[in-house]
């Protein structure tokens, strides 16, 4: 009985709204120490790592779009220089072709006036032979036909009237010829 | 027929009293230092806190862990929600540690009400909610006087703009008690009086609950099933309560130093 009445009596010395001095005390020390590692050890910590993300997130994007410009500077220029190699490419390729028929045009102009000239020069070359086979001949005709009409006289004197026909007409021949012979010459 | 029944068993209930507030010293017993369960259960808890601020902050990456990303996703709740919405992004980077050991440290003070083997909420002695009042109370003063300009600041909080001026004889008085007592008061009686409850709300479920099921016969087993039930409903509730406790302090005091930073802010 008395225990109890001791029981109640302390159970009614607490009043839950005064703090007992350890309650303080540990109170105090547990949110000085909270504050001290979160202040000067957690926070900082967590801060730094956020901004070196927050950095290596916008220098990543701005990485990223430094290289898709520089991609799409390159690119620009590629096409142009590809433009520029095509249309010299065109300009070579036309000039080409432009000098080749010049070339094909002087080569057959050279080759036609070549040819003229061979051909005059042969066309002279024959008429000057021919005038000159025709001069020589016409000095050795004569002999020849006291040749041949010696030979004809001397072998067969029985045909007579024959052989004197076949001199004839061999004379007859010859002064044809001599009258057609300044006519080739002159042409 | 109870009365029978009563009668025939002797076993009798006892409701929990202020006493499990009050359990004897373990340790340094009768020194300032004096450990019972309760202030035991505190250092604990808050050796716990620090275990894991450290395990999540110990090697900061970029790319975080799956604890770093718990400790990263509290911090940036908080940040946002409680220290940054009142105050701002550059003053809530000056505040930002004093915030966040305030509710972190109510938050798992409060958590031991409803983990075993601790069963009690250490901030249910009013000594941490008072010394943590004093210090938002002591912040919100400082400030105002550093940063409001000192006379400037008790002027506009005891004489609040847009007040015709015979108002002020009625309005001073009341300013000055409700700002200057009342806030540190409130902050810390709003918090150790939940708490306070809630234990004595989830002892009293759980104590029927043992009492119905082992000392009382069949049917009144029934009735003890129905208060396990009620307990687990309730420490659901507290569960809610421990975060809601922590966050209203905490957003509460980041209010009163946005206020006393004044216009500077």
């Amino acid at each position: 009985m008395l225990t109890f009445a001791a029981v109640t009596a302390a159970s009614e010395s607490h009043n839950p709204l005064l703090p007992s001095v350890p309650d303080l005390i540990w109170g105090t020390v547990c949110f000085v120490v909270v504050l001290g590692v979160f202040w000067k050890y957690a926070l900082p910590r967590i801060q730094t790592m956020l901004d070196e993300r927050s950095e290596k997130i916008a220098g990543g994007i701005q990485k990223a779009e430094a290289a898709q410009a520089e991609a799409a500077n390159a690119l620009e220029s590629y096409n142009a220089q590809l433009a520029d190699a095509r249309a010299e490419a065109n300009q070579i390729r036309a000039r080409a072709r432009e000098d080749a028929e010049k070339i094909a045009a002087e080569i057959t102009a050279k080759a036609k006036r070549e040819g003229e000239r061979i051909v005059a020069q042969a066309t002279a070359q024959t008429e000057t032979d021919r005038a000159a086979a025709f001069r020589e001949l016409k000095g050795e005709v004569g002999v020849l036909a006291v040749d041949l009409a010696s030979q004809i006289v001397g072998v067969s004197l029985g045909d007579d009237a024959q052989a004197k026909a076949v001199v004839d007409r061999f004379i007859d021949q010859l002064g044809k010829a001599d009258a057609a012979a300044p006519e080739g010459a002159a042409r | 027929m109870f009365g029978a029944q009563a009668v025939a068993h002797t076993a009798t209930f006892v409701p929990p009293t202020i006493d499990e507030f009050y359990p004897a010293d373990i340790l340094f017993a009768g020194t300032p230092f004096a450990l019972n369960r309760i202030l035991l259960i505190r250092v604990i808890s808050i050796a716990l806190l620090l275990l894991l601020v450290w395990l999540g902050v110990r090697r900061m990456r970029v790319v975080p862990t799956r604890w770093q990303g718990v400790v990263e996703f509290s911090y940036d709740f908080v940040r946002k929600n409680v220290v940054d919405q009142p105050l701002g992004e550059r003053q809530g980077r000056r505040f930002a540690p004093l915030l966040m050991a305030m509710f972190f440290s109510i938050i798992i003070m409060n958590l031991t009400e409803v983990v075993p083997p601790f069963l009690m909420p250490s901030t249910s002695l009013i000594g941490v909610p008072l010394v943590l009042g004093i210090i938002s109370w002591a912040t919100f003063i400082y400030v105002g006087i550093k940063d409001d300009g000192g006379w400037r600041f008790f002027v506009h909080e005891l004489f609040p703009k847009g007040v015709p001026w015979p108002l002020y004889i009625l309005i001073a008085p009341v300013e000055l008690i409700s700002t200057f007592v009342f806030r540190p008061l409130t902050l810390a009686l709003r918090l150790t009086m939940n708490m306070f409850v809630g234990h004595l709300l989830l002892a009293l479920c759980f104590g029927a609950t043992s009492f119905f099921l082992f000392e009382m016969p069949m049917l009144w087993k029934s009735l003890g099933v129905g208060m396990l039930a009620f307990g687990l409903i309730f420490t659901l509730f507290e569960l809610l309560e421990i975060v809601l406790q922590a966050y209203i302090f905490t957003l509460l005091t980041a209010n009163y130093i946005a206020m006393s930073l004044g216009d500077a802010n």
